[in-house]
């Protein structure tokens, strides 16, 4: 029953048979042990497990693990390369930009994918960009400025 | 306290390394060798009779270890108590699996444990049930009345408790009063939504009769406490994990069925069990909030005097009584109905009542929000009624500046308060004289725009034992810390409290390196694992650093002064000349005389030079209990526009100037504000649990219940005063919950202001769109109605 797929998570290639029924998230959590991508509901509505596949942000609930087949996936464990954090990740720390940690991996995945199509956006279009992704803890003020902070850091 | 201090500075949150990294561990993250995966089968019904569960079919599926229903093990699960009993209270059963009824849509009635969580999802669709239906009540003043359908045998009348708080003599004072205002306020049903759902994993040791439960809670402590009552196993063989917690805002504060099943299953089938709730699975299965049917007055006189305040609410328990539910919506509720203003007169009646509803409990302020959208409604209604500005209402009612405790006329004694400066410095970042001239050339132009205030006095640093035992706490609210220093001058401390969120480890951290002098980096904070602070009661009510802290900074002077001693010892001087800063004993004016931090410390484990008769090591735990509650206040300001066309409402500004005593790290209190603010601004437009009249829930998923998104609200505006408390030695209150507690009323008076001058007078919440359109039509029409019947009547009288 299992379907042949291979995918590039983080820069590293997978290989293996899946269920044709199991979700991207499922196979990065439960597969691959990429536990930071997690799970908030059951209707594509809260973002917290959005990565970004083939350079999108994607909500991995919605996306089947077959459907990765060929490509590649960055989670947030992906996100720091050569011992730095990302300067997303930066920002959110910088600019207590999360409470409880929940979110957070969707929100900076999302925040990324904002910043490379409008590097310079403005509060009305990172807030417009982050409907997709709920936080309950920072009621998104200090998420927006880390936003606004990665923008900047990323312009100089 | 030493120089060299991080208290009061915004020292960057030592949690997030992992957090931004996806190096947390949150429950679902657990695997262990050989766990199995439990899936529960719910009721679809809101209320019916179990007449048989047919488990053959799930039991045979493929994957499937077992399946259990309620009647299997209902010996082993025992019954959920209520750990806060008013008196005259009921106190019904409460299976973790029901087994002959079923009283809300999600009561579980069996559970299947199979290899993998798809397996032990399919096999619920195979467990058959027999049910026979039982009409359903869902509306708590409903379920009161002659011929509702009955939840418990035990609660005639679906009534669990009937309690009162008052002061004075309301009836006397309204009877003389030159003004009554009165209106029925709806506080609508919310579900919590911590972004993480619930979920739990348990392991049961045969060699050591141990059961491990990682569980997404607030109260490890209690849960193991809790755990052990309902099952009878020995507490001592229990350990609770609380990991990284994704947020609870009181729906992670209780004994939940699922803990004690998976804890039970785990031992029956002696094999790691877990369970992670999916979201709409939580939205029947989690507690809700709020849910008051309240029927208010006040009354006062035509130059602005308030005199008193009455309410009479139904509040709505669910199905069954959660851990903390009684204690809501009466004792965080009504002691505070005076708010920041001398009420001589109170009067406050709660019908505690049972409904085909999933139970309610403590949602973010858990009480207090329901008392101060009163309170705060109706001196709006008030003012407007007496014809005079709301500010000016509000500042000539205030209790005057108090720094050493203050009774009120429901008993309770406010620590410290001086709410005027709070008030002036919103009205002063808002400039509120030009808001109005704005909205009269707003007005002119067709459009509407409002401003609302909401000025207001919480309890928190839930604790004082004695005092909490005697209005119905089941066990005592005091906190626990550990502080131990290790050999080579590292510091780990531990506490029992339990952060999601607030940022705890960081925090008291801060405090911990300001008193011992140590850095940041040489302290580590430990919680949330009851093998490692033993003992604890959690977090909730704002309480953690109000008492959590204390009692940490009470282990720190215990330890500091027994270095003391050790050092004095050492340098051979009496300790009383010892002097302790930034990590160095010294005696004054003796400049050769000192002794470093990791000097004294190695002294206090080499043990080969203490004082007579001292124990070597140190360490020291702290039981800290305080004299009263704290009480925090401050004053929130919202803008809002309404469209006239579209009746969206959006908050333009917000404004929150809060006095939560002294503050060990401002951007962690501000990102508390921001977000009880959001989920206040969610409360007043949009977010609203719905119940058909039949028991289904209608917002039953996060598609159907409106989480305020970025999209919605603004950016806050947020500033402090400071008034420290001298309920401990800290001085601080609490800043978890002011936002919830003052936000709702903000939003509310703010849009009806903008719509009073077309005649309107209360908006029950939430605003939506819908709602705010049809007031504005409905509100012109009948202006236009009136003009109207004017006109006729101008041409009949000419």
């Amino acid at each position: 029953m299992g379907h042949e797929i291979t995918v590039t998570v983080n820069g590293k290639i997978y290989a293996g048979s899946v269920e044709p029924r199991l979700l991207l998230s499922q196979y990065l959590r439960d597969e691959l042990n990429l536990t930071g991508t997690h799970v908030g509901c059951d209707t594509t509505s809260c973002g917290a497990c959005s990565v970004l596949l083939n350079g999108r942000a994607v909500k991995s609930c919605n996306v089947l693990a077959v459907m990765a087949d060929g490509s590649e996936v960055t989670t947030v464990e992906g996100l720091a390369s050569g011992g730095e954090y990302h300067p997303i990740q930066r920002a959110f720390r910088d600019e207590h930009g999360l409470q409880c940690g929940f979110c957070t991996p969707g929100m900076m995945i999302t925040a990324v994918d904002i910043l490379s199509n409008n590097p310079q956006p403005t509060e009305s279009e990172i807030r417009t960009g982050l409907r997709g992704n709920l936080c309950r803890c920072t009621g998104y003020h200090n998420i927006v400025k880390a936003v606004q902070s990665a923008a900047a850091e990323l312009a100089s | 306290m030493t120089t060299g201090t991080t208290i009061g500075t915004s020292v960057i949150r030592r949690e997030d390394a992992r957090l931004i990294t996806g190096n947390a561990t949150y429950v679902d993250d657990i695997k262990l060798l050989g766990m199995a995966h439990m899936a529960i089968v719910r009721s679809p019904h809101a209320h019916a009779n179990i007449l048989n569960v047919d488990v053959t079919r799930a039991a045979n599926a493929p994957g499937v270890a077992a399946v259990f229903t309620g009647a299997d093990i209902q010996e082993q699960l025992g019954s959920l108590p209520a750990g806060w009993v008013l008196p005259d209270m009921k106190m019904p059963n409460h299976p973790p699996i029901a087994f002959e009824r079923v009283r809300y849509v999600g009561d579980a009635v069996a559970v299947v444990v199979a290899e993998t969580p798809q397996a032990a999802a399919d096999a619920v669709g195979l467990v058959d049930v027999d049910y026979e239906d039982l009409p359903a009540v869902v509306n708590a003043e409903e379920a009161t009345q002659e011929g509702a359908p009955q939840l418990h045998d035990d609660a005639p009348g679906n009534v669990d408790f009937e309690w009162e708080v008052g002061g004075g003599d309301y009836e006397a004072a309204s009877a003389d009063a030159e003004v009554v205002v009165r209106q029925r306020l709806i506080n609508q049903r919310l579900i919590p939504n911590p972004i993480e759902e619930r979920g739990v994993v348990a392991d049961y040791n045969r060699g050591t009769n141990q059961i491990t439960l990682w569980t997404s809670t607030q109260i490890p402590h209690l849960v193991r406490l809790l755990f052990s009552a309902v099952t009878g196993h020995p507490e001592h063989q229990v350990r609770v994990v609380a990991p990284e917690v994704g947020g609870g805002f009181g729906c992670k504060l209780y004994i939940y069925a699922e803990e004690v099943i998976c804890g039970v299953v785990a031992k029956i089938l002696a094999r790691p069990i877990k369970w992670i709730s999916g979201r709409q699975e939580g939205y029947l299965a989690t507690t809700h909030g709020r849910d008051h049917i309240a029927d208010v007055e006040m009354c006062g006189n035509r130059d602005g005097t308030i005199t008193g305040i009455k309410t009479t609410v139904y509040a709505n328990l669910g199905a069954y009584l959660s851990t903390f539910a009684p204690g809501i919506p009466t004792v965080l509720f009504g002691f505070t109905l005076g708010g920041p203003y001398r009420m001589p007169n109170v009067s406050c009646k709660v019908y505690g009542v049972f409904t085909n509803t999933t139970p309610v409990d403590a949602y973010r302020g858990a009480g207090r929000p329901e008392c101060t959208y009163v309170i705060e409604r109706l001196v709006d209604m008030f003012s407007q009624e007496v014809g005079r500005d709301p500010v000016a209402v509000r500042r000539k009612n205030f209790i005057p500046r108090f720094s050493n405790g203050h009774e009120v006329s429901t008993g309770v004694t406010y620590d410290s308060g001086n709410y005027g400066p709070a008030l002036d410095r919103a009205l002063e970042i808002l400039d509120y004289r030009g808001f109005r001239e704005e909205q009269r050339a707003a007005r002119r132009e067709g459009r509407l725009l409002g401003v609302g205030l909401s000025s207001y006095v919480e309890i928190c640093g839930i604790a004082p034992s004695a005092v909490a035992a005697s209005l119905g706490a089941g066990a005592g609210l005091w906190e626990s810390s550990t502080v131990r220093v290790h050999p080579t001058g590292k510091v780990a401390v531990y506490t029992g409290t339990s952060p999601h969120g607030q940022g705890h480890q960081t925090s008291f951290t801060q405090i911990a390196s300001s008193e011992l002098g140590v850095p940041l980096e040489d302290v580590e904070v430990f919680h949330g694992d009851t093998d490692k602070q033993q003992m604890g009661t959690g977090t909730f009510g704002s309480r953690s650093v109000a008492v959590g802290g204390t009692a940490l900074y009470m282990s720190l002077q215990k330890v500091v002064e027994k270095a003391k001693r050790i050092a004095a010892h050492q340098m051979d001087v009496p300790h009383r000349q010892v002097t302790f800063e930034n990590g160095v004993f010294y005696v004054e004016d003796i400049q050769e005389r000192q002794m470093s931090w990791g000097d004294v410390v190695g002294e206090a484990y080499a043990a080969k030079n203490l004082p007579p008769q001292m124990e070597p090591g140190l360490e020291a735990v702290t039981f800290f209990d305080p004299e009263n509650f704290t009480w925090p206040f401050g004053t929130h300001i919202a803008v809002v526009e309404v469209d006239p066309d579209t009746g969206e409402t959006k908050v333009l500004r917000y404004i929150a100037v809060d006095d939560v005593g002294n503050v060990i790290n401002p951007m962690i209190v501000d990102g508390m504000v921001h977000g009880g603010v959001a989920q206040g601004i969610g409360q007043a437009l949009q977010e609203q649990a719905v119940y058909s009249e039949n028991g289904q829930l209608l917002s039953g998923s996060m598609m159907d219940y409106a989480v305020p998104t970025a999209e919605d609200i603004p950016s806050y505006e947020t500033d402090r005063t400071v008034t420290p408390t001298r309920v401990n030695p800290l001085g601080v209150k609490g800043a978890g919950e002011t936002g919830t507690i003052a936000c709702s009323p903000a939003v509310v008076n703010a849009a009806v202001d903008a719509l009073s001058h077309l005649g309107v007078k209360h908006l029950d919440m939430p605003l939506t769109s819908e709602k705010m359109w049809r007031s504005v039509r409905d509100a012109k029409a009948a202006l236009r109605a009136v003009r109207r019947e004017r006109a006729i009547a101008g041409r009949a009288s000419n």
